[in-house]
C-alpha cells in the first residue's frame, strides 16, 4: 500500500543536502543521459580527429598537382587541427543546448526547485561540459596530430611536437573549443531558447566577421582581430591571414574574456529573472 | 509567524518548548503566503494574496483557470519572485532552504522534465543534487507504478505517465510538505482514483499537502481546508465543511402537487420564496422539505413529489467565483438558465 511505503521510508531515508559537489554529479548525469548530447560529443570528437586526417590524405595524394607556392606554404600543423572548423559547430550548439534545452522543456524549474540558489547549477553545467569537451577535443587533437604527421611524412612535411608552435597549436585548439563551449553555454542561459541561442552563436561567431568584410578595409582591419572567433582561433593556426592579428595567447585571453562576459551576464540573469 | 503556529506553540509546555527549539531545527511543515502580488507588465496575476497552508492537513487551492494558482505556487517554490510581499516555507524563504527536496516536494502543471531523458535518469539527476541514494529513486518509481517504462524517454509518455513521474519527483526527497498543481489533470478514472488514494495516504502520514484544482468536486474529496482565489485575489479561506453547509442552505425544494395554488398560499411566510417553472411544480426556497411536508399534511394537500435538491459543491464554487472567471463562455453559460425559464 502506498501509505505503508511512504511511512516506512520516512524513517529510513537519510537526509542529504545541496552541495556544489552533489550538483556537479547531477549535471554529469544530465549531460550523459541525453541522446542529443552523446551524438553532439561524438560528432565533435570524430570531426576534430578525422577531418584533418582526411584532408591530409587527399593533399598527399594530389601533392604532385599542387602549385609550387602551395607546396612551399604547406603546413601540416594547420591541417592536423583543421577539424576544429567542424568541431566548433558541434561544441557550440551543444553548449547552447546544455542549458537552453532545459528552458525549452521546462526542466530548468526542476533544476531550480532542487537547487534554489541557482548559481551552483550554472557553475556545475559549465564545469562538467567544459571538462568533457576539453578531454575529448584534446585527445582528438592529439590523434589528428600524430596521424597527420604519419601521413605527410611521404612528402617530408612532418612536424614533431617539439617544433615551435606545435604543442601550442595542438593543446590550444582544445582550449579554444572548450572556451567556445563555455561561451555558448552562457549564451544559452541568456537567451533561454534553443533556436534563439544557436542563432546568436552563429551570428556572433560566423556572421559578424563576414559583416566586417563589407566595411572599408581600414576599419575592418582594426576591428576584425578583436572579433570573438578571429581572436580565439589564432591559437589554432601557424599562419595568419590577417597581418594585424593578435598573439596566440593574447587572442585566446580575449576570447576567454568574451566567454566570461557571456557567463557573467548569464549568472546575473539567472538570479534576477523568473524561471 | 502565523497565529495558528503561535497558538500551538503556546500550548507546548515551556520545558518542552526549549527542547523542541533546541533539537528540531525544522519547524512544522507549513507555508505562509504574506501579501504577495505578481505583476506581468500591466496584468496583475496575483493581487495581495495572504493565506497559510496549515501543517498536517490537505489544503485545497481552488480557482478558475487563470486565477493565479500556478503563479502563486511558482512563487512559493522560489521560481518566480513576487513583485511585492513574501513567502515562507517552514519559516524560511525557499531560496534559503539547505535541502529543499527534503522539505517540500512539488509537481507543477507544466511538466518540468526534459523530454529526452528517461524517467529513471531524470529522478537520478534530481536525487544527486541532494546526495539521495539510487535505492530511493527505485522506490519512488515503484511507488508511482512506472517500473516498466522507467528506462524509456519521457517524451513518449502519456499525460498520465507524466503525471505519475511528476509525483515521483515530488516524493523523491520524502518531504514533509507536498505541493501538487492540478494532479488529476489528464488522468483516466483509474488514475484519478490512484491520486485520491495517494493523497489520503500522504495526509494519513501527517504530511502537509497543498493541492490546486479548478474542480471543486475533486478537491472536496480530499481536502480539509480550502483557499479559494479568483483573478489573483483571495475569495475564501475556509473549511470544506463550511462550504458544504453554505451550499445546502441555498438549496431549493421541488414540490409536485395538483393543488399548487393552495400550497403556495399555505407556505407564504417570511423568507420563503416560491417559484413555479411548470404547471403543478413549485420550487420552494428558504424552508426545509420536512416543514413543507408537515404544512401540506395540515392543509390536506396531496403531494406527488417532494425533493430537496442541495446545491452541489460545484454550484457553491460557481457562486463564490462566478464574478472572477476570466474567460466566460457566454453562450454556453446562459443556455441552461434560459431553458429553465422557458419551461
Amino acid at each position: 500500500m502506498s501509505t505503508a511505503v511512504l511511512t516506512e521510508r520516512a524513517a529510513a531515508a537519510p537526509r542529504g543536502r545541496v552541495t556544489q559537489g552533489n550538483v556537479v554529479r547531477s549535471e554529469w548525469t544530465k549531460l550523459m543521459t541525453l541522446r542529443s548530447t552523446r551524438w553532439s560529443l561524438l560528432a565533435g570528437f570524430v570531426s576534430m580527429a578525422g577531418l584533418g586526417i582526411l584532408v591530409a590524405a587527399v593533399q598527399m595524394g594530389r601533392w604532385a598537382q599542387l602549385a609550387p607556392h602551395e607546396r612551399a606554404t604547406y603546413n601540416s600543423l594547420d591541417t592536423a587541427v583543421g577539424g576544429y572548423h567542424l568541431a566548433q559547430l558541434a561544441v557550440g550548439v551543444l553548449g547552447v543546448l546544455v542549458i537552453a534545452g532545459e528552458y525549452s522543456t521546462g526542466m530548468i524549474r526542476s533544476s531550480f526547485m532542487a537547487v534554489p540558489k541557482r548559481l551552483p547549477v550554472l557553475w556545475a553545467k559549465i564545469g562538467v561540459f567544459a571538462a568533457v569537451t576539453f578531454v575529448l577535443t584534446l585527445v582528438a587533437s592529439f590523434i589528428a596530430f600524430f596521424a597527420v604527421q604519419a601521413i605527410v611524412t611521404q612528402h617530408g612535411q612532418q612536424h614533431s611536437l617539439g617544433d615551435p608552435g606545435a604543442l601550442r597549436i595542438v593543446v590550444g585548439t582544445a582550449l579554444f573549443l572548450t572556451l567556445l563551449g563555455v561561451m555558448t553555454t552562457g549564451i544559452g542561459a541568456l537567451v533561454r531558447n534553443t533556436a534563439g541561442g544557436i542563432a546568436l552563436f552563429v551570428f556572433l561567431l560566423f556572421v559578424l566577421p563576414g559583416i566586417t568584410g563589407i566595411l572599408p578595409a581600414s576599419v575592418a582591419d582594426s576591428i576584425s582581430p578583436y572579433l570573438p572567433l578571429n581572436a580565439g582561433t589564432v591559437i589554432a593556426t601557424s599562419t595568419f591571414e590577417n597581418s594585424n592579428h593578435l598573439s596566440p595567447w593574447g587572442g585566446l585571453a580575449l576570447f576567454a574574456g568574451y566567454a566570461a562576459l557571456a557567463v557573467g551576464a548569464a549568472a546575473v540573469g539567472l538570479l534576477r529573472r523568473d524561471a | 509567524m502565523s497565529t495558528v503556529y503561535d497558538l500551538r506553540w503556546r500550548q507546548v509546555h515551556p520545558h518542552e518548548r526549549w527542547w523542541r527549539s533546541a533539537f528540531s531545527p525544522i519547524m512544522e511543515d507549513m507555508i505562509e503566503v504574506d501579501h504577495i502580488t505578481k505583476r506581468y507588465g500591466e496584468k496583475v496575476a496575483v493581487d495581495d494574496l495572504t493565506f497559510t497552508v496549515k501543517p498536517g492537513i490537505v489544503t485545497g487551492f481552488l480557482g478558475p483557470n487563470g486565477a493565479g494558482k500556478s503563479t502563486t505556487m511558482r512563487m512559493i517554490l522560489g521560481l518566480d519572485a513576487p513583485s511585492a510581499g513574501r513567502v515562507e516555507v517552514n519559516g524560511k524563504a525557499y531560496r534559503d532552504l539547505q535541502a529543499p527536496l527534503h522539505e517540500i516536494g512539488a509537481m507543477l502543471e507544466a511538466h518540468a522534465i526534459h523530454t529526452g531523458r528517461s524517467a529513471y535518469h531524470h529522478l537520478l539527476a534530481m536525487a544527486q543534487t541532494h546526495g539521495i541514494a539510487r535505492t530511493r529513486v527505485n522506490e519512488v518509481i515503484e511507488l508511482v507504478g512506472l517500473e516498466d517504462v522507467a528506462r524509456k524517454r519521457v517524451g513518449g509518455f502519456s499525460l498520465g505517465m507524466g503525471q505519475r513521474l511528476g509525483i515521483a519527483s515530488a516524493l523523491l526527497g520524502d518531504p514533509g510538505t507536498v505541493i501538487l498543481d492540478e494532479p488529476a489533470n489528464g488522468l483516466d478514472p483509474e488514475g484519478i482514483l490512484w491520486i485520491r488514494n495517494l493523497l489520503k495516504g500522504l495526509a494519513a502520514d501527517g504530511r502537509t499537502v497543498f493541492l490546486s484544482s479548478h474542480l471543486m468536486s475533486e478537491i472536496a474529496l480530499t481536502a480539509e481546508h480550502l483557499v479559494v482565489v479568483g483573478r489573483g485575489r483571495l475569495i475564501a479561506d475556509t473549511t470544506v465543511a463550511e462550504i458544504v453547509a453554505q451550499a445546502s442552505l441555498n438549496g431549493a425544494v421541488r414540490v409536485r402537487t395538483p393543488d399548487a395554488a393552495q400550497l403556495r398560499s399555505a407556505l407564504a411566510a417570511d423568507g420563503v420564496t416560491v417559484a413555479s417553472a411548470e404547471r403543478g411544480v413549485l420550487e420552494v426556497q428558504g424552508i426545509e422539505s420536512e416543514r413543507i411536508g408537515a404544512i401540506a399534511a395540515q392543509h390536506g394537500i396531496v403531494l406527488h413529489e417532494l425533493t430537496p435538491h442541495r446545491a452541489s459543491l460545484e454550484d457553491a464554487f460557481m457562486a463564490l467565483t462566478g464574478d472572477s472567471v476570466e474567460y466566460h463562455a457566454a453562450g454556453l453559460d446562459r443556455l441552461p438558465t434560459e431553458l429553465e425559464h422557458a419551461a
